[in-house]
């Protein structure tokens, strides 16, 4: 008998190392998460800490040195040129820049229409329809179609990444940074699109972010990464008012609240600027004011704790609450 | 107590194809001395512009059309520039997003601190790498003695951006002047950051002008807040007032639209409907009525002035009622 599928995609144990001039880098170091149908994990972390590589991997445009990648059933690595190319119909991206993504000599219509092109969907007039149905469920309208990238703010841009992210009805959509380069009051707009048509639609998200309250609004489920190693994953819940990993601790107390009365809660204590320790156990051992003076921090290496069904992190000695 | 600056009436205009437009619009503050203040506002509002004319580094085809910037006694747009350049890093410093921009990619960043040392005194090379040293230690910089040999491609962001500060305030300024500095770094990083320039500007009695979009960082660093919209100052005031009771429709409506860690994750997010005016698509009126929710004709009519109301200032017409109304509620 068959289990019932909970996932809809699975990353297994991934490593991916990268040799640059000044030696080498685990982008991803035995990393391995999975997106549950319908919900949203968010995958955060400070610049260089392997988010993008992650979602390079899920999505077939990097190939890990090891571990495996599951997405709807079928294993990444096993699949012919076409089964690859359905495959990528099922797991859409979209990116941080909003103008970049997109091509600045095509209009908005040629854009959206791009993937039913590649894929030979419908005739020029069922695609033209098509793309307005997109237009609207992104907020823009008809008189959109004819512009080009430059002609559009910002946040229409993403809007029209997002339409064409959709444009072939995916399961899954991997956004990495898609608000970061958005202001205050037009990212709020984009996120409330994101989880109108996820609902509609039944996405997936894989949502990467810096953004820690922006995480916290987007996700059901939260993975911190640290310099490539997941150091923290679980649900909303368990990661902003149970956070077990002292980094965790680090970055939510160094976010600035717009609100003067929040009294800052203690910050990542390691004040001075550490050195990256890169023969430590534990990557985080330099920043960490428990882990300077302990021996096993430096020399154990780290096994994850499973603290509850959906909690789980990576270190020797996490923060006590209570 | 003494202003460290005073901006009065600034505009200035940049050229479009309807001619040239207003882009920071009659824009009147001041900074008094040893006071840090935020200025917020989302990306094209003018913030930049705004600190760059403090610099005079305002360039063709962005041009000042009229007001009066006084540096201590001195009002700076009038005098010339040989007699300003002895103000730039002496009297007035600031610091960018990007640290590179102040910096030269293959000189060791000990040269060019000694360099701006000597720019501002008279020690000689020596002397003044000796205080280069303390300058980066004062930053922050571990190992300050080995450090100041580097090169900026060996430092990461953080450590460039405090080697920057360094420089800025190598010459003594009075006024800082910060545009979006730590917008680039991770929080951790930018938390030092900003938690050093608070800790050199209280033993150095700076004065601090906080540009950013980031109003956790405004709330968290700043003394003061003006809001900026569409080149406008719209509300002026404590951060207690602006943060715990803005009675300014757009600072309100910004404020809602924040996604912080805080937040009801269970509604959507008020978003301001709409987008700011294009550059040369001013509404006529309050710049803010079109996406106003509180707007009645006379809004489209008249500019309403930035008055005080509630102990701040604000430039909306309905401000003094709507204070209330929110009171009530
Ligand atoms: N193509 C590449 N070649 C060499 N190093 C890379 C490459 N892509 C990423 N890296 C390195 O891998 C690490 C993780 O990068 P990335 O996944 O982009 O992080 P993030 O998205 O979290 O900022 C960084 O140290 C980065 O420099
Ligand atoms: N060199 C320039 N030429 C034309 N327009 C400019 C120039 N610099 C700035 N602007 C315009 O002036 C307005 C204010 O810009 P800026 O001060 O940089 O805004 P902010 O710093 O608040 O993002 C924007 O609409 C911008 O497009
Ligand atoms: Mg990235
Ligand atoms: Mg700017």
């Amino acid at each position: 008998m068959r289990t019932q599928v909970t996932s809809v995609a699975t990353v297994m144990g991934v490593s991916r190392i990268f040799k640059g001039k000044t030696g080498v880098v685990h982008a991803l170091d035995n990393v391995s998460f999975d997106l549950k149908p319908g919900r949203t994990l968010a995958l955060v972390g400070e610049s260089g800490s392997g988010k993008t590589t992650a979602a390079r991997v899920l999505l077939g445009l990097d190939t890990p040195n090891s571990g495996s990648i599951e997405i709807l059933g079928r294993t990444l690595g096993l699949l012919k040129h076409e089964e690859l190319r359905l495959l990528r119909r099922e797991i859409q991206v979209v990116q941080q820049d909003p103008f970049s993504q997109l091509n600045r000599r095509h209009s908005v219509e040629r854009i959206i229409s791009g993937p039913l092109l590649a894929f030979n969907i419908g005739d020029k007039e069922s695609r033209r329809d098509q793309v307005v149905e997109l237009l609207k469920s992104v907020g823009l309208e008809k008189e959109h179609l004819r512009r080009r990238p430059h002609e559009l703010s910002g946040g229409q841009c993403q809007r029209v990444a997002i339409a064409r992210a959709l444009a072939l009805d995916p399961k899954i959509v991997v956004l990495d940074e898609a608000v970061s380069a958005l202001d205050v009051s037009v990212r709020a707009q984009v996120l409330n699109l994101l989880r109108r048509i996820q609902e509609e639609r039944g996405l997936t998200y894989l949502f990467i972010t810096h953004d820690l309250g922006v995480a916290h609004y987007m996700a059901d489920e939260i993975a911190v990464m640290f310099r490539g190693r997941i150091v923290e994953r679980g649900n909303r819940d368990d990661v902003f008012n149970n956070s077990r990993h002292h980094y965790t601790v680090g970055l939510l107390s160094s976010v600035p609240l717009a609100t003067p009365s929040a009294t800052k809660r203690s910050r990542e204590q390691v004040q001075a600027l550490p050195s990256p320790g890169v023969d430590d156990a534990c990557l985080y051992r330099s920043r960490c004011a428990l882990g300077l003076g302990r021996e096993d921090c430096k020399s154990t290496p780290l096994k994850i704790t499973q603290g509850s069904e959906t909690h789980s992190w990576l270190c020797h000695s996490p923060v006590e609450h209570g | 107590m003494k202003n460290a600056l005073v901006v009065n009436n600034l505009s200035l205009s940049v050229p479009s194809a309807k001619g040239r437009v207003t882009v920071v619009d009659d824009v009147s503050f001041d900074i008094p001395a040893g006071k840090k203040i935020g200025l917020v506002g989302e990306s094209g509002s003018g913030k930049s512009l705004t600190a760059y004319s403090l610099m005079r580094l305002i360039k063709d085809p962005v041009q000042i059309d009229k007001g009066e910037i006084f540096l201590g006694e001195k009002e700076i747009l009038g005098m010339s520039m040989k007699d300003f350049r002895h103000m730039r890093g002496n009297d007035i410093s600031m610091i960018y997003q990007d640290p590179m921009s102040a910096l030269n990619p293959i000189m060791r960043i000990g040269a060019q601190i000694i360099e701006s040392i000597r720019l501002h005194s008279d020690l000689d090379h020596g002397q003044a790498r000796r205080l280069a040293i303390e300058h980066l230690a004062s930053v922050g910089i571990p190992e300050p003695d080995r450090r100041i040999d580097s090169y900026p491609f060996e430092m990461s962001g953080g450590m460039l951006q405090r080697v920057v500060i360094a420089i800025a305030l190598s010459g003594e300024p009075k006024v800082l002047i910060a545009d979006e500095a730590t917008t680039a770094l991770d929080v951790t990083t930018q938390d030092r950051v900003l938690t050093l320039i608070d800790k050199l500007a209280a033993e150095r009695g700076l004065s601090v002008l906080l540009i950013t979009h980031d109003l956790g960082v405004a709330a968290q660093f700043s003394d003061d807040i003006m809001v900026m919209y569409a080149g406008k100052l719209v509300e002026k005031g404590s951060v207690n007032q602006i943060f715990s009771h803005p009675v300014h429709p757009y600072t309100k409506a910004l404020l809602d639209s924040r996604c912080d860690y805080t937040i009801d994750v269970t509604k959507p997010i008020n978003s301001i409907a709409g987008q700011p005016p294009r550059l040369d698509n001013r509404p006529d009126g309050c710049v803010f009525s079109p996406r106003c929710e509180h707007v009645q004709p006379r809004c489209r009519e008249g500019v309403p002035p930035l008055i005080s109301v509630q102990d701040r200032l604000a430039a909306c017409f309905r401000a003094e009622e709507l204070f209330h109304v929110e009171m009530v509620k």
